[in-house]
């Protein structure tokens, strides 16, 4: 087993959150895993991608070789695209279709709608939209996850206890909000 | 042991807090913060009460580690690449002292410039010291660097190099922890001279230290970290440096390269394991993280007829971190590449966030500057550096940590008058205070605004040690009390910023002004902090 994913989107999009959920069940499951993350300058509002790579057998190299991702979840349209280089020919690229504008050249939202559909597996998903029906604007990160979730070879039951233990700390409300939204974007798939 | 998933900075700190060190010394620094971090969060250590709170910069982190090895116990000093120059004095000269109890120098290599202003190597700084370095190709192997590391540096009795670069890291994987040490006991140097480097004591270890550096090569414990593959194709030899071997096998699903491989992860190198799989290939590639470091000493000036590859023949780029895809070119193996990134896509820069307090102090400036000629401001290191972005196009440079202070000083003494400096406020009491001396000596006719979010912003938020001492400090270094001008750079007050910034910029002398507003990422935590604590009452 080996799974290759690419996650995308803009500094403070959650997407080291949606890292962080799927290596803690991969760790609980005694996979192998190597997980690459951008931190720094990156991260004020600028793009952010990290690396995460799971396997039955010992992970060689941090980073996903160009063509060999199996995934790429994106908690941002157009930043969905700026991976593809990485995506193998069978991989899903999983994205949100909510554009974060921060920049005076954004492009066209049909534009990169287009792009992406020609993308052979492709999901597109208003994550912000089901995030807010869940009750929080904010968890459009499990949204995505939870759409995403079909393509990783960890069953679903790990995916929520990994979000159990991982928001615990900050109260039992914000872990109810974030597995209704992974459980939403589960959904929204099936 | 349960296994814990960590990035490649928290396993050092981890293996720190397990080895029994005493105390650790740090200055924020992409790819470096978060060892600190780690040990700062870390129960463990509050219970182990090791030492854990920022210096003022690498230099002086650097010395109080030294000074913690002096007394006996084990210390570790972690910073960026570049924080290594800052700290360099007392880098290179505890490798003449030696040292006591053990210490660990972390150096945090960014190749490709992620998150910083050159990509420069550390085992160079190193090899110029005479220092063992480590260089771990994963997180376990950093992890179990440091016991080594530490027992190396007492049984030598000399600092030694942790070298890492921004991907290991910033990498998680499962690191298993190891039985713990002990911390040493408080015990002075045997030799109460050796610390003392006047040049005849210091001729006598420089001495020794040469010595010690060629037996390093033979110790078994830095030797462990090296290991020989033996391939039956023999036509390529392949000698990878710390992480490099790991984009090496990526390429080689079975992981059997088929190739004579010797994998390096420690330095000084025996030089018979180099003669071994030179004697056994015919041609050699060189790959390593960095500069060409290795490649340079195994070509020699006077080539001895081997064909050695890497960086400095094109089959490798010269600059820039390796991936696995580079790796593969070199070895002539067929390009993997997915579909092509579409034109559409834009670049998406870094930039303030949104309601920060240095684009209003910028705005400021801007207009009040509107009147001089262009090209007068220098900046500095810090978020604050993202003045040179558009719209704002505010900045002239950016060079290192203080330079903005100083540079102002230069140009006005070139005629540059006036010339401004912009720093932030970490970065004033890491580097700018000294430089603002200078100015008050001579009565620069410079304006020195230090933008004051009260934290260290860029690296995500630490402690700023300017906190509530700017207008103090600086007129303990003799600025004129007068000229000492304190905004809050808000949209509200900016008519009146402007007209402050004017009255500072038509003196010709010394001035500051502190432009405070907290810095908006650390207000919201701290607010939602807040909320908590009173959730729980």
């Amino acid at each position: 087993m080996r799974n290759d994913i690419i996650l995308a989107g803009v500094g403070g999009q959650g997407i080291l959150s949606i890292a962080a959920v799927i290596g803690l069940a991969a760790v609980e499951r005694g996979l192998y895993l190597k997980q690459s993350e951008v931190h720094g300058m990156s991260q004020r509002g600028g793009d952010v991608q990290s690396h995460l790579r799971l396997s039955d057998s010992p992970v060689a190299s941090d980073l996903i070789p160009y063509g060999k991702a199996d995934l790429i979840i994106s908690v941002e349209p157009m930043e969905s695209l700026r991976y593809l280089p990485w995506l193998s020919s069978s991989g899903w690229l999983v994205t949100n279709s909510t554009p974060f504008v921060n920049i005076p050249d954004y492009p066209e939202t049909d534009r990169i709608m287009s792009e992406i559909r020609k993308v052979k597996n492709h999901i597109i998903i208003d994550a912000d939209a089901i995030a807010k029906e869940s009750g929080s604007a904010r968890s459009g990160n499990m949204v995505v996850l939870g759409a995403a979730s079909g393509y990783i070879d960890i069953p679903f039951e790990s995916l929520s206890d990994a979000v159990r233990s991982l928001f615990g700390k900050k109260g039992e409300e914000i872990v109810e909000v974030n597995l209704k939204a992974l459980r939403a974007g589960r959904n929204f798939i099936m | 042991m349960h296994t814990l998933l960590l990035l490649g900075d928290e396993a050092i700190a981890q293996a720190g807090i397990d080895a029994g060190m005493s105390g650790m010394y740090a200055y924020p620094g992409t790819p470096s913060t978060e060892i600190m971090e780690f040990v700062q969060g870390s129960r463990e250590a509050a219970m182990k009460t090791i030492h854990r709170e920022w210096s003022a910069n690498e230099k002086t982190a650097m010395e109080a580690a030294l000074g913690m090895s002096y007394a006996g116990k084990r210390a570790m000093v972690a910073m960026k690449h570049v924080g290594l120059n800052v700290a360099a004095d007392g880098f290179i000269n505890a490798a003449i002292t030696g040292v006591n109890g053990g210490l660990i120098v972390v150096a945090a290599d960014d190749p490709s410039m992620h998150s910083s202003q050159n990509e420069q190597d550390s085992r160079f700084y190193a090899k110029f010291s005479f220092v063992p370095v480590l260089e771990p190709s994963n997180q376990q192997e950093a992890y179990d660097m440091v016991f080594a590391g530490f027992e190396i540096s007492e049984k030598y009795k000399v600092p030694v190099m942790l070298r890492i670069t921004t991907r290991l890291a910033h990498s998680r994987s499962g690191v298993k922890r190891k039985g713990e040490r002990k911390q040493n006991a408080l015990t002075l140097p045997s030799d109460p001279r050796q610390f003392v480097l006047l040049p005849a004591i210091a001729r006598r270890r420089y001495h020794g230290l040469l010595g010690i550096y060629e037996s390093l090569r033979y110790d078994e414990t830095l030797g462990s970290f090296n290991q020989y593959y033996e391939g039956s194709d023999r036509r390529l030899g392949i000698i990878s440096f710390g992480i490099s071997f790991n984009y090496l096998t990526e390429n080689y699903p079975d992981r059997d390269v088929g190739m004579p491989v010797l994998k390096i992860c420690s330095y000084p190198v025996d030089n018979s394991l180099l003669e071994r799989i030179a004697a056994g290939s015919d041609e050699l590639l060189v790959l390593e993280e960095g500069y060409p470091v290795m490649e340079e000493l195994l070509k020699g000036i006077l080539s001895g007829g081997k064909s050695v590859k890497g960086r400095l023949d094109g089959t490798l780029p010269r600059e820039g971190e390796l991936n696995p895809a580079i790796v593969a070119a070199a070895l002539g193996l067929p390009a993997t590449r997915g579909g092509e990134v579409p034109e559409i896509v834009r670049m998406r820069p870094p930039s303030f966030c949104k309601g920060c307090g240095h684009a209003d102090m910028y705005n400021a400036l801007h207009e009040a500057l509107a009147g001089y000629a262009p090209g007068r401001v220098f900046s500095d290191i810090g978020c604050y550096t993202l003045g040179a972005l558009p719209p704002y196009n505010a900045i002239n440079s950016c060079v290192d940590m203080g330079a903005s202070v100083t540079m102002a000083v230069g140009a006005a003494d070139a005629g540059l008058v006036p010339s401004v400096a912009v720093i932030g406020d970490s970065t004033f009491t890491h580097s700018g205070m000294t430089g603002l001396l200078d100015a008050v000596i001579k009565n620069s006719p410079v304006t020195v605004i230090i933008s004051d979010n009260s934290t260290t912003g860029m690296t995500g938020g630490q402690q700023s040690h300017a906190t509530d001492r700017l207008e103090s400090i600086c007129e303990g270094l003799g600025v004129d009390r007068k000229h000492i001008r304190t905004i809050v750079p808000l949209r509200k007050n900016h008519e009146e910023n402007i007209a402050i910034m004017k009255e500072e910029l038509a003196y010709n002398g010394v001035s500051v002004i502190i432009a405070r507003r907290e810095c908006i990422q650390t207000a919201s935590r701290r607010k939602k902090e807040a909320v908590k604590q009173t959730d729980n009452k």
